[in-house]
């Protein structure tokens, strides 16, 4: 039977690009549509993420996947033939999802701050971030990839920041390269994927996206 | 060969009550060492540097963090008994999105109804009121949240099920009359001795809230 997938989404979200980036890795061909989530939510939105009324939305055959971590672990259990993201092993899958859970708990908390805050408080937010992103840097030391060898898991969820990194510079005032260059390498060797490169929006565009909202 | 298990704890946390109902439910020993996270210990800052925080469950010297995911790699490593999680990937989908709508939602005002005052906690219980509802509805005639069996979502919303009492008696209202249905379920999840051995004394919730209350100036 054809699997029918349609992914709703808002193409500056980082969340969205990981989803994108999963099914583009299974090789799973998608209907993607674009939600005006600032002005107009789609009633096909508002009826398939009832509780939080945002995007990501994966929609397979008819039903609903929200959340875009959550959507990463199902695209690797229901294709799982193929490029599995998450390892076999209980510990390491663990300590894949911990640094899923540390990314959206704390790396994108406060980079939403980055947005919305000025002063004093946004030096603080700015310097968080930074730190924030050299325990990531240290967590993925020599490996190629977070998850080792592959690229993985981890990789999925973190790598929708580096096209917003240059937006981050701009607005931060400081230079993620010059602090982070060799998350900045990881980055580079990520985007060399076919999945993360279709995935990923041109940075100069999400720098116009952040200007346009400021 | 004996599994060597180590639960690090702090008597009042509803997270830690997860994994200690989790652990009960597949049958596992465990040594549980009672860790106050206000006092960062060698062992807490070795197993958990990143977040210095418990429940830490610590296997075979291997530590894993966060609550959820310590339930997740239960069910996983002792899977031979009580599977937590449904076995389809649509139906883990809709209990991974529950438990994450728990933490990210119901938690903050969870504490903020008891923790704080004025405006703010005024806010915190209608939101509560709202994420209970919700909740609810959710659960609709299923006798659990997985439904005909105790499970994840079912774990990770009894966690809290201590403090219950601290946000009905600081906010004023009455789960019991709200959420007759929710209600029913915590009667069904009490039943289990798993449960019932994780919680905390009531009382001692009342007066851990009080002290807390002083100390973030609720009162």
């Amino acid at each position: 039977m054809a699997e029918e997938v349609v992914l709703l989404n808002f193409w500056p979200s980082i969340f969205g690009m990981r989803t994108m980036i999963a099914l583009e890795e299974k090789g799973v061909k998608y209907e993607y549509r674009e939600e005006d989530v600032i002005n107009n939510k789609s009633l096909m939105l508002l009826e398939m993420n009832p509780i939080h009324k945002k995007i990501p939305v994966l929609i397979h055959n008819g039903k609903p996947v929200c959340e875009s971590i959550i959507q990463v672990q199902y695209i690797d259990e229901v294709w799982s033939d193929k490029n599995p993201f998450l390892p076999t092993d209980p510990y390491q899958r663990a300590q894949a999802l911990f640094w899923a859970d540390f990314i959206e708990k704390k790396l994108c908390v406060c980079g939403r701050r980055a947005w919305t805050t000025k002063g004093e408080e946004l030096e603080a937010t700015n310097k968080e971030f930074l730190e924030l992103l050299k325990i990531l840097q240290s967590e993925l030391g020599d490996k190629p990839y977070f998850g080792g060898a592959k690229f993985g898991f981890v990789d999925i969820i973190m790598i929708g920041f580096y096209c917003w990194f240059p937006a981050y510079d701009k607005f931060g005032n400081f230079s993620i390269e010059s602090e982070c260059c060799k998350l900045m390498a990881w980055g580079k060797r990520c985007m060399e994927r076919e999945s993360v490169a279709k995935s990923l929006p041109d940075p100069e565009k999400v720098v116009g996206y952040v200007l346009q909202l400021k | 060969m004996a599994e060597e298990v180590i639960l690090l704890d702090y008597w009042p946390s509803m997270f830690g009550m997860r994994t200690k109902m989790a652990l009960a439910e597949k049958g596992v020993t465990y040594e549980y060492k009672e860790t106050d996270p206000w006092v960062k210990t060698p062992l807490l800052i070795e197993m958990n540097p990143i977040h210095k925080k418990i429940p830490v469950l610590i296997h075979k010297g291997k530590p894993i963090c966060e609550s959820l995911i310590q339930l997740e790699y239960i069910d996983e490593v002792w899977s031979d008994s009580y599977p937590m999680l449904p076995s389809d990937p649509y139906q883990k989908a809709q209990a991974r999105f529950w438990g994450d709508f728990i933490d990210k939602k119901f938690y903050d005002p969870s504490w903020k109804v008891w923790g704080t005052k004025g405006e703010e906690q005024v806010a915190a219980k209608k939101e509560l009121l709202e994420h209970f509802k919700t909740l609810e509805t959710e659960l609709g005639d299923k006798p659990y949240y997985g439904g005909e069996v105790f499970g994840y979502v079912d774990i990770a919303l009894m966690g809290y099920y201590s403090w219950f009492i601290a946000m009905e008696k600081f906010g004023d209202f009455s789960i019991e009359t709200e959420f007759p249905v929710l209600t029913q379920w915590t009667k069904r999840c009490l039943a289990r001795e798993s449960v019932v051995k994780a919680l905390a004394d009531p009382d001692k919730i009342i007066e851990y809230a009080n002290i807390l209350r002083k100390k973030f100036g609720a009162e």
